[in-house]
């Protein structure tokens, strides 16, 4: 059940993107910025966590996630150390698709040649 | 914001684009929508296969699986990207393929490609982050908003 | 000579001696594959930037252009050319391995037109023998300065088009048995406030329908004049736009003798979207081809209205609406003009 989930609100989520860029003519930088801050708040006033408890990677995988992530490493650090930690805390959860995508953006750079 | 931007034009500038717009090719937003939620369900739901592999092979759980599958997800873009297959993909799937981590990746890594003939520093280490830097400021500073109002209400709030 | 408010008319018939045009692998695939001189089958052409391989097509546009007009380049007078990448560097490089005395031009995608009739206008006046005029654009080299890099995913709009990846040039010469050019239109920048970069026919087909309009006016001629009136890269969206905009200012155009370059060189299944653009289309469509069916007398009389967007990466972020212009030349067959 969670692989149907994950696709519907996965595929939902895009959808809500698919309108931003159609109907509201927004650039993909303007409409990913606005989901990454969307998931922020969603996780602030806790709806994120029963999201992705319900459809899995359908909430992880979005981009959203990214928003989400950052507010609980925050959190999490806020928690022991008080307000420094949400400072310090900030890439506690989310490092994995920065650093992963750094990686393999300069492992691509050395191996691939764009192709037009 | 629209009606704002249309005041500051001519009466003959306004026309023109009336003229223009009857004209102009529709973006056919309903198609677009079914293509975006079928890529997009389809690439969570890979998603969702490789985290249920990592959680039954490595012992990882429900909340840990989600960054070994991030990787795994922006390392098959890699991939896609290199080969020259993930713009292809995007131009069917628009959004489908633009809100997953996979998006993200595909905007790191075609930057660090293409500014390899600007050489490593300038080029692929300035740009890189060209196209999805906005994603990473907006999602920090918004995330140290968001964090910043729950703690201040949790700790000195009494909620 | 001035005739009207914006127009030449050349009274000593400057000749367009030879030509020559380069294109890619996506053009090679295209609706006329036998307008290109060179074909080639990598869009790097064994250069190690898009910027380069920009160049390289150019250079061998100008070589091609000497050796089919059988002129040493040591005679040549000026190279008058242009394109679009960066302060036109990829044009300043070919100019500096011709060694031609150089003019560099720019109005985006119009430069060919702008290129031609001010080289026509030089020879006029007797101010040089031979003049080079050529225009050049990379797809990827495009992409990557307006757009995005390459291999980013981003979903183009039904209006966007497809910049052509080639070069285009022609020697223009005192007398020759070429066809001539008998005048030209230099339009006016237009601003319609339409920003959105990713609909540029939309925003030139009023500077095309200005440009042409202010030619019928200052030459006083009417469209049955010329079997074909040529646009530069309007798509289909602009050409509808501005065919409709002619129509509407009682300037009767035969819609069937009103063609777009950017339309005219990719087949219809080919992923262009609204059509071609960039400044090779017009200079490879003209030259390669509808310069052909002139000299072949299929075509007696053709007016080549290219048309450019002027606007920067930097003023469409800062909001600044698209400024258009539109450069029409005429050209005729020997012996065909009054």
């Amino acid at each position: 059940m969670i692989f149907f989930w994950a696709f519907v609100v996965g595929g939902l989520i895009c959808v809500i993107g698919q309108i931003m860029f159609d109907v509201f003519k927004l650039s993909p930088a303007h409409t990913l910025s606005i989901l990454v801050i969307a998931g922020a708040v969603l996780d602030g006033v806790g709806l994120y966590e029963p999201l992705i408890d319900f459809a899995g990677a359908g909430a992880t995988v979005p981009i959203t996630s990214f928003g989400n992530s950052l507010v609980h490493g925050a959190m999490q650090e806020a928690e022991k150390h008080g307000l420094i930690g949400v400072v310090t805390g900030m890439f506690e959860v989310t490092s994995a698709g920065i650093s992963a995508a750094i990686i393999f953006g300069v492992i691509g750079a050395i191996i691939f040649r764009p192709k037009g | 914001m629209g009606d704002k931007k249309k005041q500051k034009l001519q009466p003959n500038q306004q026309r023109y684009q009336a003229f223009q717009q009857k004209r102009e090719i529709k973006r056919p937003i309903f198609k677009n929508c079914i293509k975006a939620f079928l890529i997009g369900g389809l690439i969570c739901l890979i998603g969702q296969l490789i985290s249920t592999f990592y959680i039954y092979q490595f012992n990882f759980t429900e909340k840990t699986a989600g960054n070994p599958t991030v990787a795994t997800l922006i390392f098959i873009t890699m991939l896609l990207t290199g080969f020259g297959i993930y713009d292809r993909i995007a131009q069917f799937a628009g959004a489908g393929s633009a809100v997953p981590v996979t998006g993200f990746g595909n905007a790191v890594i075609s930057s660090a490609i293409e500014y390899r003939s600007e050489g490593f520093i300038l080029g692929v280490g300035s740009n890189m982050l060209k196209l999805a830097g906005p994603v990473i400021v907006y999602g920090v500073f918004s995330a140290f908003i968001v964090a910043i109002i729950k703690t201040i209400l949790t700790q000195w709030g009494g909620f | 000579m001035l005739k009207g408010h914006q127009s030449w008319i050349f009274e000593n018939r400057p000749s367009i001696l030879s030509t020559g045009t380069v294109g890619g692998p996506f053009e090679a695939k295209g609706k006329i594959p036998e307008a290109f001189d060179i074909l080639h089958e990598d869009m790097w052409i064994n250069q190690d930037s898009w910027e380069k391989a920009q160049q390289k097509m150019l250079e061998e546009a100008i070589q091609t252009t000497l050796k089919k007009g059988r002129i040493e380049k040591e005679n040549v007078e000026f190279l008058i050319a242009g394109d679009l990448i960066n302060q036109m560097t990829p044009t300043s490089f070919a100019a500096s391995t011709s060694s031609i005395p150089f003019l560099g031009t720019f109005s985006a995608c119009a430069t060919s037109m702008e290129s031609l009739a001010l080289a026509a206008s030089i020879i006029n006046a007797k101010g040089a023998n031979y003049i080079l005029c050529a225009a050049s654009s990379h797809n990827a080299a495009t992409e990557k300065q307006f757009r995005y890099p390459t291999e980013y995913g981003g979903q183009k709009p039904p209006t966007s088009q497809w910049t052509v990846t080639g070069a285009g040039c022609a020697l223009v010469a005192q007398n020759g048995n070429g066809p001539s050019i008998t005048s030209a239109t230099i339009g006016k920048v237009t601003d319609m406030g339409m920003t959105d970069p990713f609909n540029m026919g939309g925003a030139m087909a009023i500077a095309a329908a200005d440009t042409i309009e202010a030619h019928f006016r200052d030459m006083q001629i009417d469209p049955s004049y010329y079997d074909l009136i040529i646009t530069g890269d309007l798509g289909h969206v602009g050409r509808e736009v501005s065919l409709d905009l002619l129509h509407d200012r009682n300037i009767p155009i035969d819609a069937d003798k009103y063609v777009d370059c950017g339309i005219a060189i990719y087949r219809e299944d080919q992923p262009v979207l609204a059509g071609g653009s960039g400044a090779a289309c017009s200079a490879i469509v003209t030259y390669g081809h509808f310069l052909q069916e002139v000299m072949k007398g299929n075509l007696k009389r053709i007016l080549v209205a290219a048309t450019g967007s002027l606007h920067s990466t930097l003023s469409i972020q800062q909001k600044d609406p698209i400024p258009c212009i539109a450069h029409a030349v005429s050209i005729e067959a020997r012996g065909e003009h009054i």
